[in-house]
């Protein structure tokens, strides 16, 4: 780590969901779903963080818990010093400029009544008023410019362009405001692969260029690993490992993290005829009773009576590697 | 003889538009316990040319050229021949089992109904083989829960019974229409195991119809690049990854970012896939290719080569040497 000071730092957030059981009377209490149980992180300024984990782990939860799109239960999220939890709405506005979104469908997170010039300067009228429409729609043109969206289609509708177009334009209305920090939940899984790679190109060009920080949300590892700095594994609402990139796959430290790498399929035959596929048995256990003390304890190959007992901390296993377990 | 003889398959579809060409004139061999792949980007037809094999086109597809199974003609034959051949000799299992399977019948029920259907035999018999087949696919307790509603099951597990209600009469091609697509990563691995294990104990030949091309590389022998409704190219797929010779293949293989393989920036195809309203006049990937001249955005290429052969095929009118 460096000693520059953190842009994000998360600590201990818990994000529970009440759900009734299944023929509740109205004055039943509600069972919790745990869909965050305890995240602890800190994003550097200019990094990208990645976050994957299968799915119903609380990947997406967790992004929308930072960004107050859902109540939290417990924790804290410093944002540049400012517990954002604890912030009233009004106050909070003036922090969502700082963080913008990108989300997985980017054909439905577009208003398909408004036009692309519309959707990209929204942002601004909410945020800065007091621009005048000139300024407004050079800032527009700016932007749909760097995206790689000709300024001549500010006129066209959302489905008038492909997916990555309309994943282009997503793009562009997060940029507009001037971010410090863009999560992007799911932005290539819903586009084919040579639409992906410029999408993925483009995001890390814009990173480079505005000195953002990334959070990456994906569930396929291999995106994930290319484009992020460090990542974070999530299983049913617990970190089970935070590591640099290139360590995690190299040296995967939890098994969690070790099934979850040797089940990704190589686009290269040779690659498969040595490789050794751990299958985890079972389904992912329910996240209304999750397992006690390790959540992982049910599928791991190597679990011991200890893990049943108490939840492992994460701890330090050097090269920055955080491994929550008490086996390996 | 092959088992399957797929030669100059076209669908078109009548739209108020105009007419629409979703597969132009396909043609494969498929050989008995083979694993084709079928990759492609959405849109390039890989989905509409199994649809026209099984007979699924919608009201308004058509589907032209001819589908040999065991050298009968299976192109356009009546509903009633059909289905004779539907789960008994060619099975399909698709994208979202949810979907696939009827929310209001029990498992028992749903896959029984196959066997009395198609067998004649008797229900307690049917849910008896039934039982059997799920117990074959790996779902622990396939007696108790074969009574449950589809819902109670989770994703990949749903995916298992489809898998296991397609196997009931045993037939001699599964067709898998993006079968792991919408599953994590872990239970793709234990689906792809699963296929791979069936195959060899039912002895059947499978077409993997799929856009990953990581599933690709690890269960397919042969691999069939599909781009706009046409061919690209065809190999085995080890030569295939090896040493691509279709530009459109060679950028594909480039621009997927690789778990074991550190890259600074990932290749790209430029542009966006063909509007197939709107198609070019020559070589459907003309618009995007580096290699393109003028020739290409006039001629269309097609397969060079003999279908059946398992040798490298290409639909590209640039030689080798100038692909550089």
């Amino acid at each position: 780590m460096n000693d520059q000071s953190p842009l994000l730092s998360v600590r201990d957030l818990k994000v529970w969901f009440d759900v009734k059981p299944q023929g509740a009377m109205p004055w039943t209490a509600a069972d919790k779903l745990k869909a965050v149980d305890g995240v602890d992180f800190d994003l550097m300024p200019g990094e990208t963080l990645g976050i994957v984990g299968e799915s119903g782990c609380g990947k997406s939860t967790l992004a929308r818990a930072i960004m107050r799109m859902v109540p939290s239960e417990a924790g804290t999220v410093l944002w540049l010093g400012n517990d954002l939890l604890t912030l009233s709405k009004r106050d909070m506005r003036v922090h969502r400029k700082e963080m913008q979104m990108i989300f997985q469908d980017p054909l439905a997170s577009l208003n398909p009544r408004m036009t692309i010039g519309q959707i990209v300067s929204e942002p601004l009228k909410t945020h800065h008023p007091n621009l005048s429409p000139s300024e407004v729609k050079e800032r527009v043109r700016e932007v749909l410019d760097r995206v790689g969206i000709l300024p001549n289609m500010i006129n066209r509708y959302p489905h008038e362009f492909s997916g990555g177009q309309c994943q282009r334009i997503g793009i562009a209305r997060a940029l507009i405001v001037k971010p410090q920090l863009i999560i992007c939940d799911e932005p290539v899984s819903a586009l084919d692969v040579s639409i992906q790679a410029q999408v993925i190109n483009l995001l890390m060009e814009i990173q480079e260029e505005m000195g953002l920080s990334l959070i990456f949300i994906a569930h396929d590892l291999s995106v994930v690993k290319h484009i992020s700095t460090r990542v974070m594994v999530l299983y049913l609402g617990n970190v089970v490992e935070i590591s640099e990139a290139a360590q995690l796959y190299r040296a995967p430290g939890h098994p969690y993290t070790q099934a979850l790498i040797s089940a990704v399929p190589i686009p290269d035959p040779k690659a498969h005829e040595n490789k050794e596929v751990l299958i985890l048995d079972a389904d992912l256990p329910s996240p209304l009773d999750p397992p006690s003390g390790c959540v992982f304890r049910t599928r791991c190959p190597h679990a011991i009576a200890e893990c049943a007992q108490s939840k492992p901390p994460l701890t330090e296993r050097g090269n920055g590697q955080q491994v929550a377990c008490f086996v390996l | 003889m092959a088992l399957l003889e797929v030669r100059d398959l076209s669908v078109h579809f009548d739209t108020t538009d105009g007419t629409v060409t979703a597969v132009d004139k396909i043609s494969f061999d498929l050989e008995a316990g083979e694993t084709l792949g079928v990759v492609g980007e959405s849109g390039s037809g890989k989905s509409q040319t199994v649809f026209a094999i099984m007979g699924l086109l919608a009201q308004n597809g058509n589907a032209t050229g001819s589908v040999k199974l065991a050298g009968d003609e299976i192109l356009n034959i009546p509903t009633s021949k059909l289905n004779k051949i539907r789960a008994e000799k060619i099975a399909m299992i698709f994208q979202d089992p949810m979907t696939c399977l009827n929310p209001f019948l029990r498992v028992s029920d749903q896959m029984a109904e196959v066997l009395t259907h198609h067998k004649g035999i008797s229900k307690s018999e049917a849910v008896r083989q039934s039982v059997e087949l799920l117990d074959a696919v790996r779902i622990p307790e396939a007696k108790k829960r074969i009574t449950m509603y589809p819902h109670e099951f989770s994703g990949g597990m749903r995916q298992r019974v489809m898998i296991a209600m397609s196997l009931l009469c045993k037939p001699d091609i599964l067709i898998a229409d993006e079968p792991t697509t919408a599953l994590d990563v872990t239970v793709q691995a234990q689906i792809m195991q699963l296929l791979d294990d069936l195959k060899k104990d039912f002895g059947m030949s499978i077409i993997l119809i799929t856009h990953d091309l990581g599933v690709i590389a690890g269960s397919c022998r042969e691999t069939l690049v599909m781009y706009g409704g046409q061919q690209m190219e065809y190999g085995t797929t080890r030569g295939l990854f090896e040493m691509p010779t279709h530009p459109y293949t060679m950028g594909l293989l480039k621009a997927v970012p690789r778990l074991d393989i550190e890259t600074e920036r990932l290749a790209t195809i430029p542009g966006s896939p063909p509007n197939m309203m709107n198609m070019p006049k020559g070589c459907p990937f003309s618009p995007r290719c580096e290699f393109a001249d003028e020739r290409c955005s006039t001629t269309r290429p097609t397969l060079d080569g003999v279908v059946g052969r398992k040798v490298r095929r290409r639909a590209c009118l640039k030689s080798l040497e100038e692909l550089v």
